[in-house]
């Protein structure tokens, strides 16, 4: 019987292990342990949340590939797809922030490229711990995006980042990435054909990473030491060689399969790809190139050195797969074949040193359904009256507001990236959604990437519909419509009943939203134990990232307002809605309350709205209501379009506090500016759709006032704004 | 005119230096590849942006080596026209095309910004359709833009008036304010004393649509159009 360090050093369980033996009907070596150790974790089996993502709705209108691949794909029309995937490099980005991140971007990109597509954007989601303790993270993982995606050439242009006390010792890294295809050229990661050669390309393989998949499946604790090697290095010109030379591959019909080497490296990228196809594979460990002498099987099997793919060519076609990475001086080897009996074997020469089953390796985790149950004290938390306080002073707490790092200006961070590359910007960073061009058409795709970790703390069900509202309402604001959804749902040790009850909960959430809204889940990932012994777990914090379409984007709009005299309007109603707010965090220093409350049916009503006005030329500017309130959202019209507001006293009717009408964040809002000419229109247009439309004021000089109530400077402001984050 | 681009491993601006050459201009273009000595007949030869060879050890100083570059020096040496962007500006540094040398920004990080430019030389076939002292609204985008010069080497730079564009405010004024990287006398782009090579760090293929946020560099394009056919027949 195995001992009990090794089975840690795999990171199965001992009744894991019993399947396992029982399974096979024999001890499995060392070797195979280990295999199996890697796929059974978490992080590539899913075993924990695989049954609740199933209640993720996954097809759609124009899906081309849901989940299971190595990322999703939907029709945007002229022939094109868009491909995209968003993943966590959580564990890494904790112990060394610029190469976890860095190889977290790397990562997103080969899922993309896998699918043939060629990357065109990159977004991030960032969770920190309070700044200045945790600016070592915040700047080492905004550095070291800036050194993957900038090298490598593929531009940053959207991203979201907040700082919370309970990410301080395990931050979050979420990288998305967006890639075009045309349709009829998508590939599938299926290793078909017997016979057919399995080729390792790109880097050499080293000893780096090893167990890096079992490693962030396991809580953060003392051994970070320890686990520093488990972190790989990125070298990002070397991918932009691979990028390209896949590029090439992606025309030649000889080429069956392409697939990523991600965590698990080899075992579960030839498994994975196996898999799909219901057929087996064999390869020679022997045949693997290295960068390191002396390496085991154990060691090449699962080894995550940066930067691989596996390729699978029709046989008799391996030169010419081999003279395109030749071009661009890059390894390609043969190091196996597929075979038909449903086996992954490993051989070292002639030698047979691991034998399994593929279902095994891929299926066979036994799923795991944890105690589910909310915390004692979540009643407390969703309670608790903080309603009684007299409102502050607005003009100043709007300064402090905005002179926060979670509102602050975000070019600190953006003006690192390179956002521009490609020519195809239209709507940069810094604005509700990034919009791209797709070139030789009028078409754009719309991205966002979304999350708020303290709604769900307050109520995950509640939250995750409002993240997957905000994200829809990003790409409504520039015009474009929503058509697709990859998720990063990262959460606590799910062993804790609590943080289990979290994630049904926000997977809940996520589903009836996007049911509501129709919009498909093509990809997405899973990230748990993200907690320590010393911080405790992180807020539950699903992440949504979306992408729309804009048909022509001469259409599109922007948050800025344009010109002196517009009529500023805001769509949408204002409730009591502080709970969770901002507002509430910097000026009472309380998360607390309810999250706002979420009326999917009045999301849909006001993004029609959006859409009809765009769509007619009637907005000038358009822009989300979210974290901050009315009046931050209106504060940030005015810094993106450098000129003020004039509005009359802000009148509040019933029990709406005055304070939650400028900073409550009630959700289903827009605020929008447009021309006198435009307004009768937009009158009529809010009649017919029964939307609630309310006269703010008019865009006008350098200041924010609303008479009586708020008087702020802008340069003031922008001088606050800007210094939030350096 | 026919336009070559070339391509080292890690270079990524050849792309959006061939949609403006081929789609918006519908000039002709030819890809050179760093392995290839043949400039295929080119007119004007572009070394665009990027990270040739993973800028590792240091910016352009690998690529510099590279088979092609033997032949774009000769060919500047003949005269021809040698246009560096970025990276291209850094190679042609370390290849001793230019003087000087790109170190890293004031800022120690790398900056994705629109800049302007204020363009002090209109007699170069890069700049022929340029006014004097115009501002010119083009990004940058780069770790290592900070152009350095011992003294005697700036100074010979200013006397014999090789600053084509200097960081400026909107209006054109040179101020300190305006230099995003804290490059020296805030040079953004030089050529050399023959005026055939020109090195910049803002990226004129970036600026070449409205819809993108400028189509300013397309002066630069349309430069090298009309003054091409006079190079041609000289």
């Amino acid at each position: 019987m195995v001992d009990a360090r090794k089975l840690k050093e795999v990171a199965l369980s001992r009744d894991e292990y019993k399947a396992l033996v029982s399974a096979l009907s024999r001890e499995p070596n060392d070797l195979e342990l280990g295999m199996v150790g890697v796929l059974w974790s978490e992080h590539c089996s899913y075993k924990t949340s695989k049954a609740l993502l199933r209640r993720l709705p996954s097809q759609g209108h124009g899906v081309l590939q849901g989940p299971g691949e190595n990322a999703g794909a939907v029709d945007v029309g002229e022939g094109w797809a868009v491909v995209f995937k968003v993943e966590s490099h959580n564990h890494p980005s904790a112990i060394e922030p610029y190469q976890g991140a860095a190889t977290g971007v790397g990562g997103i990109l080969r899922d993309v490229i896998a699918m043939g597509a060629r990357p065109v954007a990159l977004l991030d989601s960032l969770r920190f711990g309070p700044l200045p303790a945790s600016a070592h993270h915040f700047a080492g993982v905004v550095a070291g995006i800036a050194g993957y995606g900038n090298c490598i050439g593929v531009p940053t242009v959207a991203g979201e980042v907040y700082f919370e006390d309970c990410y301080a010792q395990n931050p979050l890294v979420n990288a998305m990435c967006v890639g075009l295809v045309r349709s009829d050229r998508l590939k599938r990661a299926r290793a078909e054909g017997a016979g057919n050669s399995l080729l390792l390309v790109g880097a050499q393989t080293g000893r780096d990473g090893i167990h890096g998949a079992s490693f962030a499946s396991l809580d953060l604790d003392q051994d970070v030491e320890e686990r520093r090697p488990a972190v790989q290095v990125g070298n990002p010109f070397l991918e932009k060689c691979l990028l390209e030379a896949c590029m090439d591959l992606v025309r030649m019909p000889s080429v069956v399969a392409i697939q990523d080497l991600g965590a698990a490296g080899l075992t579960s990228s030839v498994a994975e790809a196996v898999a799909r196809a219901g057929s087996g594979a064999e390869i020679d460990v022997a045949k693997v190139p290295r960068r390191e002498t002396a390496m085991s099987p154990y060691e090449v099997m699962l080894s995550e050195s940066q930067e691989r793919m596996l390729i699978v060519v029709a046989r008799g076609h391996e030169a010419d797969v081999q003279r395109v990475f030749e071009t661009w001086d890059l390894e390609a080897a043969v190091i196996g074949e597929v075979t038909d009996d449903g086996l992954l074997t490993v051989r070292e020469g002639d030698e047979v040193a691991a034998s399994l089953p593929i279902e095994l390796l891929t299926e066979g985790a036994p799923p795991r359904r944890p105690e589910s149950k909310p915390r004692p004290e979540q009643a407390t938390i969703l309670s608790l009256d903080f309603m009684r306080r007299e409102p502050p002073d607005l003009s100043r707490s709007l300064k402090r507001l905005l002179g926060s790092p979670n509102l602050g200006s975000r070019r600190p961070i953006f003006r690192q990236y390179d956002h521009m590359l490609g020519a195809a910007t239209l709507v940069p960073p810094g604005g509700d959604a990034a919009l791209l061009r797709i070139k030789g058409t009028r078409r754009a795709l719309a991205m966002t990437i979304d999350g708020n970790g303290r709604y769900c703390e307050l109520d995950p069900y509640v939250g995750a519909q409002i993240a997957v509202a905000e994200a829809a309402r990003n790409l409504t604001a520039v015009g474009a419509r929503p058509l697709a959804v990859t998720d990063c749902l990262n959460f606590g040790n799910p062993d804790r009943p609590e943080v289990f009850w979290q994630l049904e909960e926000a997977v809940a959430g996520i589903a009836t939203a996007c049911r509501a809204f129709g919009l498909p889940v093509v990809s997405g990932n899973v990230s748990l134990y993200n907690e320590s012994e010393s911080g405790g777990a992180v807020y539950p914090t699903p992440i949504i990232g979306m992408v729309g379409l804009l048909e022509d984007y001469t259409k599109r709009v922007d948050a800025g307002f344009k010109e002196e005299g517009d009529f500023v309007l805001m769509i949408g109603a204002s409730g009591n809605d502080l709970g969770g707010s901002e507002y509430l965090k910097v000026v009472f220093g309380q998360v607390a309350g309810r999250p706002p409350a979420i009326d999917l049916a009045a999301e849909k009503a006001v993004r029609e709205f959006v859409l009809a006005a765009a769509q007619a030329g009637l907005l000038h500017s358009a822009h989300d209501c979210a974290e901050g309130g009315m009046l931050t959202a209106v504060a940030e019209c005015c810094l993106l379009g450098g000129l003020g507001v004039r509005c009359p006293e802000l009148r509040v009717e019933g029990d709406l506090r005055l304070d939650s009408a400028f900073f409550g964040e009630s959700q289903a809002r827009f605020i929008v500016s447009a021309g006198s000419r435009a307004m009768p229109e937009l009158q009529a247009l809010a009649r017919r759709q029964h939307v609630e439309f309310e006269l703010l004021g008019n865009v006008h000089g350098d200041r924010i006032v609303f008479e009586g109530q708020v008087d702020v400077d802008l340069a003031e402001l922008r001088d606050a704004w800007d210094r939030a984050l350096i | 005119m026919r336009f070559g681009v070339v391509v080292f491993p890690g270079t990524w601006s050849d792309r959006d230096c061939g949609w403006v050459i081929d789609q918006v201009l519908g000039a002709e273009l030819r890809y050179l590849w760093h392995k290839d000595r043949d400039l295929q007949g080119c007119d004007c030869v572009i070394l665009p942006g990027g990270f040739s060879h993973g800028d590792y050890l240091r910016t352009g100083a690998i690529a510099r080596f590279s088979p092609v570059m033997e032949s774009v020096a000769e060919f500047a040496e003949r005269g021809g026209l040698v246009w560096g962007i970025c990276n291209g500006f850094q190679i042609l540094c370390e290849a001793g095309l230019l003087p000087g040398a790109l170190i890293r920004n004031d800022a120690l990080q790398f900056r994705c910004e629109w800049t302007h430019l204020v363009c002090e030389r209109t007699d170069t076939a890069f700049t022929a359709v340029v006014e004097r002292r115009q501002v010119l609204r083009i990004p940058i985008s780069h770790g290592e833009g900070n152009y350095f010069a011992d003294p005697p080497t700036l100074s010979r730079l200013e006397q014999h008036g090789q600053v084509v564009f200097r960081y400026a405010d909107e209006h054109g004024f040179v101020v300190p304010a305006a230099n995003p990287n804290g490059s020296m006398h805030n040079i953004a782009g030089i050529v050399n004393e023959r005026g055939n090579v020109l090195g910049m760090m803002p990226h004129p293929e970036r600026a070449a649509e409205l819809e993108i946020g400028s189509a300013d560099g397309l002066f630069l394009f349309r430069s090298l159009l009309d003054s091409g056919v006079k190079v041609l027949t000289a």
